[in-house]
C-alpha cells in the first residue's frame, strides 16, 4: 500500500519498527514528567506533613465541589479519548474526528472552571506574595496556596499543550493522514492525554480533599 | 580514495546556511552542537582565566568582590549547563550512535534538531543574562542568597537553565529509543560498543534527573519573582529542600559528565593496545550501577547543613559504595593493555591521561565521602580540586581523546599528530600543575569563592594560576591544528587507526544515510585482531 | 598565623582524630594510585607494539576471579573508611554534658557571638584551652558556615533553626575563623579569629573587658526580662495554668502534642512556639498563643530560649546548688 510506506521516516526499515520507536518514546517521555511532578509532589508531601493544621486549615478554602466537577469532566474526557483511539484502531475516521474533538471541548471546560476557580482566588487574596492575606491563619497557609497554583498551574500548562496536540490530531485525521494501519499518532496523544488526567486524579485528593472534615 | 572521485557525504551533500539550520542528519546536528559549545567553552574559559588572575595575590585587586564571585559563578553555569553536560553525548553521541549501531539516523531527528534549539535558546538567556551584568549565587543557586539576597539576574540565569533543561531530557529520549529500536540485525546488547552502553546510562540520568532540576529551578524562580515562599524560611518554608532537590539532580549530573567519557576511553584504549576489551560484561554493568547509585548519593553534599547524623550515615555509605564501579572499570582498562599491541597516538595519550587524572579524583572522592573527613574538607578547595580533577581531568580529557580519535571520522581529515601529543602533554602537566595545589590549599582551610585571602595561601596559588596558564596553552594549540586542518590535513580514509566498530566500516565523512546498505553484525565488540580492512 | 605550610595547625581534640583518618586514606589512595600508575606505565612500556605483526596471543577476555578480587576488595577498604570516618562524626555531632555555651548569629558579613556570661564579640571569639564549647548557632539572613579549620570543625548556620558544633581546644593560639558558605559580596571577608587563651587570662579576658558596649546582661538575664515584657508569663506561670503549661522544667523533657505525636523539647521546638504557636500545641491546651515572629531578632530568641532551658523546678534546683556547694567544701 503506497500511503503507508509514505508515513515510514527514512531512517526506520519499516512500520514496526517506527510504532515500537514512537510508543517506547512517549512511555520515556512520561517518566520524565513523572519526575518532573515529583518534585513537586515531594515538596508538597514534606511541608503537609510538616505543617498538618495549617495545611488543612488553607485547604478549606478551596472550592470542592469545582474540583469535583472538574474531576468528573476529565474522567469523561478520558473515556472520550479512549473512543477516539479505538476509532482510529478499527480506521473510522469520523469516530476519531468525533471522539478528539470530544474530548477538546472537555478539556476546555476544564480549564475555564480552573480559571474561574484562579479568579476568585484573587479576589479572595489568596494568590501568593505581597497582596496573600488570610485573616487569622498562620504564615504556612501562603505555602499551601504557593504550592496549590505551582502544581495546579504546571498541570494546565499541561492540559493547554494537550489540547494543541489533540487539535493538530484532529487536522490530521481530517487530511486522512490515519487509517487502520497507521494511527500511532492518535495512540500516543491518547497516552499523554490519559497520563495528564492522572496526574490530576492525585492532585485533586491531595488538595482540595485532605484534612477535610 | 582520490580528490576527483569524491564521494557524496554529509558535508557536501547539500549546502547554504538553510541546509545545516533545517538539517535533520544526526551528523550535522552533532556539528552544530561542536561550534555552540565550543564558543560556550571558550566563555567559560575567559571566566576562568580572570579568576586565576585574581587569585594571584591575596588581596582583591584586579576585580571588585562582585565582579569575582559573577565570574565564579558564571564560569561553572556555562562549564556545566552548557558545555559539559552537552560535550560528549551532544556532539560525540550524536554523530557516532547511530553509526556505531548500524542505523540511519536517530529513532526521531526532528526532536533532535529541536534540542539543539532549545538548547541555543537556553543559552540566549544565560548569554543574556551575562551581558545585562550577571549573576553572582554561585552554580549552585542556595536559597534564600538567590531567592532573596542577591541583587543580580537570577531569573534570567533560571530561565536559561531551565529551557537547556530539555535539550537534555530530549537528547536522553532519543538515545534511550534508538538504543532500543534501531539496532541493526545481529547488533545484540552484549555486542555494543561501551561507548553506547556508557550513552545509554547517561541518558537514563537525563530523563531521570533533569526533570527534577527543571521543577525545582521553576520554583526559585516563581519564588524570586514573587516571593510565593517555598524555600522562605519566614513563610515556613525549608531553605534545605532546595538543596535536596538541586542535589538530586547535580549529584547524577556529576555522572552524565564523566561516563561518556569512560565510554570514550574503553573505545580508545581497545583501538591502540589491539586488545578486546578485558571484562566488557562488567564495564557495561558498572556504567549501569553508577547511574543508579549515582542518584542515592545526593546528600554527601550536605553534611554540615543540619543533616541527621543517621541520614549523613546512609548517604555516605551509599557514596562509598558507587566508587566502586569506578574501580572496577580502571581495574579493567589497565588489564585491557595486558599483552597488546599499543601504541601511542594522540587519543590513546588523552585516553592514558584519563585514567591518572580519573584515579586521583575519583581516590579524593573517598575522603568526601568519609564523614569526619568531610567535615573539614567540605566548601575548601580540596572540593575544587576533586571536582575538577573528575570533570575536568575526566570529562574534558575523554572529549579531547574523542575529537581527536572521531576527527577523521567526522571532518574526513587528519590532523598534524606531532601538536597533538604535545598538547596532550601540556594538559596533563598544566592540569596537575594548576589543581594538585589545591588539595593541599583546601586541607589547609581556604575555603571556596573567596575573591580574597590570607597571605600563607599565596604561594600555592600562584602555581596553581602558572599551571592554568600552561592547561590554557595546551587548549588552544588543538583548536589552531584542528581548524588547520579541515582545509590542510591530510585526507583520512575509512579507518585510518584500523579500529573496530561499525563506524569505521562506512566512509570518512559518512553519507547522509551512514552505510551504503544497512550493516549485518557477526561478531563481539571489539573484534581484534581485525580480520581485513573492510568498507560497506 | 600567616605563615607558609603545606599542612595545618591542629588546636582541638578533634583535629588529631580527623588526620589520623586523613593520613589513613592518603596512605591508601598513594598505594592504588601509583599501582594503577604503574601498571599503566609497566603494561605500555612491555606490551609496546614492536612490528606490524598482530598479537597473535589468546585473548584473554576476563576471569571472573579477578573481577570479583578487584570489587570486593576495593569495597572492602571503603567499608573501612566509613566506619572510620562515622565514628569521627558521631564524636563531632555530640558535646559533652559540661560544654559551656557560645551563641553565635550570623548575618551578611559578620559573625555576633555572645558568651554565657553576657560578653559580646563580633569577628572574634576567646575562649579558654582545656574547656570543652558547644556552640549554638543561627542566621538572619542567607546561610553561613562557621568554619574553624585548626580545629577541623564546620557546621552551617541556617536561618530559621538552630545547629550546633562543639570543640575543646588544645592549644593557646589564634587561629582563622571563616565563612565556609558562599553568602554574598563580602563572603571572603566574612572571616574572624578564634583566640585560645591560658583559663586564667580567659577570665581575666572575660571580667576585663574594653568598653561598656562589649559589656551586656547575660543572655539568661535578657531572656527573663523578655518573658515578662512580653507578656509570656501571664500565661505561662510556674505552676501552669489554663491558658499555657508551664515552662518549668520542661526543656529535654518529651511532650504529647494535642495531634497525638510527641516531640522532644529542644532549642528548635522552643523556637518554632514563639514564632508559630499553632504548628505544635502540647495535649490539653488550646490554640490562643499569638506569634511573636517580626517581635523578637535572632539574639532575643536566643536569649529567651536560654531562659526557658534554666527554668528549672525548685527543689532541683536547691539539690544541685547543694550539690555545687558540697564540691565547693570538698575542694576547699
Amino acid at each position: 500500500m503506497s500511503s503507508r510506506t509514505s508515513t515510514v521516516a527514512h531512517q526506520f526499515d519499516d512500520a514496526e519498527q517506527q510504532r515500537n520507536a514512537s510508543t517506547l518514546g512517549i512511555w520515556v517521555f512520561l517518566v520524565t514528567e513523572i519526575m518532573m511532578f515529583g518534585g513537586l509532589f515531594t515538596a508538597y508531601v514534606l511541608y503537609r506533613s510538616s505543617y498538618p493544621e495549617a495545611f488543612a486549615a488553607a485547604s478549606h478554602h478551596l472550592n470542592a465541589t469545582l474540583g469535583a466537577a472538574n474531576t468528573i469532566v476529565l474522567l469523561s474526557s478520558s473515556l472520550s479519548m479512549a473512543l477516539a483511539v479505538r476509532a482510529s484502531q478499527v480506521g473510522s475516521r469520523w469516530g476519531t474526528v468525533a471522539g478528539l474533538v470530544v474530548t477538546i471541548v472537555l478539556g476546555c471546560i476544564f480549564l475555564g472552571v480552573k480559571g474561574y476557580e484562579y479568579a476568585s482566588k484573587f479576589e479572595e487574596n489568596l494568590v501568593p506574595g505581597p497582596f496573600f492575606d488570610l485573616p487569622g491563619a498562620e504564615p504556612q497557609s501562603e505555602l499551601f496556596f504557593s504550592l496549590y497554583f505551582a502544581m495546579t498551574g504546571l498541570h494546565a500548562v499541561h492540559m493547554v499543550i494537550g489540547v494543541g496536540v489533540l487539535a493538530t490530531l484532529v487536522v490530521m485525521a481530517l487530511r486522512r493522514r490515519f487509517d487502520a494501519d497507521y494511527h500511532n499518532p492518535v495512540e500516543i496523544g491518547g497516552l499523554y492525554w490519559h497520563f495528564v488526567d492522572i496526574v490530576w486524579i492525585y492532585l485533586f485528593p491531595l488538595l482540595y480533599l485532605l484534612g477535610r472534615h | 580514495m582520490d580528490r576527483a572521485e569524491k564521494a557524496v557525504d554529509y558535508l557536501n551533500a547539500d549546502y547554504g546556511v538553510r541546509s545545516w539550520l533545517l538539517t535533520r542528519d544526526h551528523k550535522r546536528i552533532a556539528i552544530l552542537y561542536l561550534l555552540s559549545i565550543t564558543v560556550m567553552f571558550m566563555l567559560g574559559s575567559v571566566f576562568a582565566v580572570l579568576i586565576r588572575l585574581e587569585l594571584l595575590t591575596p588581596a582583591g585587586d584586579v576585580v571588585q568582590a562582585d565582579t569575582y564571585n559573577k565570574l565564579f559563578t558564571m564560569h561553572g553555569i556555562v562549564m556545566i549547563f552548557f558545555f559539559l553536560v552537552p560535550s560528549i553525548p551532544a556532539v560525540l553521541g550524536n554523530f557516532l550512535l547511530p553509526l556505531m549501531i548500524g542505523a540511519r539516523d536517530l529513532a526521531f531527528p526532528r526532536l533532535n534538531l529541536l534540542s539543539w534549539y532549545v538548547y541555543m535558546v537556553g543559552a540566549a538567556f544565560t548569554l543574556w543574562a551575562v551581558i545585562t551584568g550577571g549573576v553572582d549565587t554561585g552554580w549552585t543557586f542556595y536559597t534564600p542568597y538567590s531567592t532573596t539576597a542577591s541583587h543580580t539576574n537570577v531569573l534570567a540565569t533560571a530561565v536559561g537553565i531551565f529551557i537547556t533543561g530539555f535539550s537534555s531530557i530530549l537528547t536522553g529520549v532519543n538515545f534511550i529509543v534508538t538504543i532500543h529500536t534501531m539496532r541493526a540485525p545481529g547488533m545484540t546488547w552484549f555486542r555494543l560498543p561501551l561507548f553506547v552502553w556508557a550513552h545509554y546510562a547517561t541518558s537514563l540520568i537525563m530523563i531521570l534527573g533533569t526533570p527534577v532540576i527543571a521543577i525545582t529551578i521553576l520554583m526559585l524562580g516563581l519564588e524570586r519573582a514573587f516571593g510565593i515562599g517555598i524555600f522562605d524560611p519566614a513563610l515556613g518554608g525549608d531553605p534545605i529542600l532546595f538543596q535536596h532537590l538541586f542535589w538530586f539532580y547535580s549529584h547524577p549530573a556529576v555522572y552524565i559528565m564523566i561516563l561518556p567519557s569512560m565510554g570514550v576511553v574503553s573505545e580508545i584504549i581497545t583501538c591502540f593496545a589491539r586488545r578486546r576489551i578485558f571484562g566488557y560484561s562488567f564495564i557495561a554493568a558498572s556504567s549501569l550501577a553508577i547511574a543508579v547509585f549515582g542518584f542515592l548519593v545526593w546528600g554527601h553534599h550536605m553534611f554540615t547543613s543540619t543533616q541527621s547524623v543517621y541520614a549523613a550515615m546512609v548517604f555516605s555509605v551509599l557514596s562509598f559504595a558507587v566508587a566502586v564501579p569506578s574501580a572496577v572499570k580502571v581495574f579493567n582498562w589497565t588489564a585491557t593493555l595486558y599483552r597488546g599491541s599499543i601504541t601511542f597516538e594522540a587519543p590513546m595519550l588523552f585516553a592514558l591521561g584519563f585514567i591518572g587524572l580519573f584515579t586521583i579524583g575519583g581516590l579524593t572522592g573517598l575522603f568526601l565521602a568519609a564523614l569526619g573527613l568531610d567535615v573539614h574538607v567540605h566548601d575548601t578547595y580540596f572540593v575544587v580540586a576533586h571536582f575538577h580533577y573528575i570533570m575536568v581531568g575526566g570529562a574534558l580529557m575523554g572529549y579531547l581523546g574523542a575529537i581527536h580519535f572521531w576527527w577523521p571520522k567526522m571532518t574526513g581529515r587528519m590532523y598534524p599528530e606531532a601538536p597533538a601529543r604535545i598538547s596532550a602533554a601540556l594538559v596533563f602537566v598544566g592540569f596537575n600543575l594548576t589543581f594538585f595545589p589545591q588539595f593541599i590549599l583546601g586541607y589547609l582551610g581556604m575555603p571556596r569563592r573567596y575573591h580574597a585571602y590570607p597571605e600563607e595561601f599565596q604561594v600555592l596559588n600562584v602555581m596553581s594560576t602558572t599551571g592554568a596558564s600552561i592547561l590554557g596553552v595546551g587548549y588552544l594549540v588543538p583548536l589552531c591544528y584542528l581548524i588547520w586542518s579541515l582545509w590542510r590535513g591530510r585526507v583520512a580514509e575509512a579507518n585510518p587507526w584500523g579500529a573496530a566498530g561499525l563506524e569505521w566500516r562506512t566512509n570518512s565523512p559518512p553519507p547522509t544515510e551512514n552505510f551504503a546498505a544497512t550493516p549485518i553484525v557477526e561478531e563481539e565488540a571489539y573484534a581484534y585482531p581485525l580480520k581485513e580492512p573492510e568498507v560497506v | 598565623m600567616a605563615k607558609f605550610s603545606l599542612f595545618p595547625e591542629s588546636a582541638s581534640t578533634i583535629a588529631g582524630q580527623v588526620d589520623g583518618l586523613f593520613f589513613f586514606m592518603i596512605a591508601v589512595s598513594t598505594f592504588f594510585g601509583l599501582l594503577v600508575a604503574g601498571l599503566v606505565v609497566f603494561l605500555s612500556i612491555r606490551y609496546r607494539r614492536r612490528s606490524d605483526a598482530v598479537a597473535t596471543d589468546p585473548p584473554l577476555l576476563n576471569s571472573l576471579r579477578l573481577e570479583v578480587a578487584w570489587t570486593i576488595i576495593p569495597f572492602l577498604i571503603s567499608m573501612v573508611m566509613f566506619y572510620w570516618g562515622a565514628s569521627v562524626y558521631v564524636t563531632m555531632a555530640r558535646p559533652p554534658d559540661d560544654a559551656e555555651e557560645i551563641f553565635v548569629v550570623g548575618k551578611q558579613w559578620m559573625w555576633k557571638l555572645q558568651h554565657i556570661e553576657g560578653r559580646r564579640e563580633i569577628n572574634e571569639l576567646h575562649v579558654p584551652v582545656g574547656q570543652p564549647i558547644k556552640l549554638t548557632m543561627t542566621s538572619e539572613d542567607v546561610i553561613h558556615s562557621f568554619y574553624v579549620p585548626a580545629f577541623r570543625i564546620k557546621a552551617d548556620v541556617v536561618p530559621g533553626r538552630y545547629n550546633t558544633l562543639w570543640f575543646e581546644a588544645t592549644k593557646v593560639g589564634t587561629y582563622h575563623l571563616f565563612c565556609a558558605e558562599y553568602c554574598g559580596t563580602e563572603h571572603s571577608k566574612m572571616i574572624g579569629s578564634v583566640y585560645v587563651m591560658e583559663p586564667s587570662d580567659f577570665q581575666e579576658w572575660l571580667s576585663g573587658g574594653s568598653g561598656s558596649a562589649a559589656r551586656s546582661a547575660a543572655p539568661v538575664e535578657v531572656g527573663r526580662t523578655l518573658f515578662a515584657e512580653k507578656g509570656c508569663v501571664t500565661c505561662h506561670k510556674a505552676e501552669g495554668s489554663m491558658m499555657g503549661p508551664s515552662l518549668v522544667g520542661i526543656f529535654g523533657s518529651e511532650r504529647e502534642l494535642a495531634a497525638g505525636t510527641r516531640v522532644v523539647v529542644d532549642e528548635d521546638y522552643l523556637r518554632e512556639s514563639v514564632l508559630n504557636p499553632q504548628a505544635k500545641i502540647v495535649a490539653g491546651y488550646q490554640p490562643v498563643m499569638p506569634t511573636f515572629a517580626g517581635q523578637l531578632d535572632e539574639e532575643e530568641l536566643l536569649a529567651l530560649v536560654q531562659y526557658i532551658k534554666s527554668l528549672e523546678p525548685v527543689d532541683a534546683r536547691d539539690e544541685s546548688a547543694e550539690a555545687h556547694a558540697g564540691q565547693g567544701e570538698g575542694n576547699g
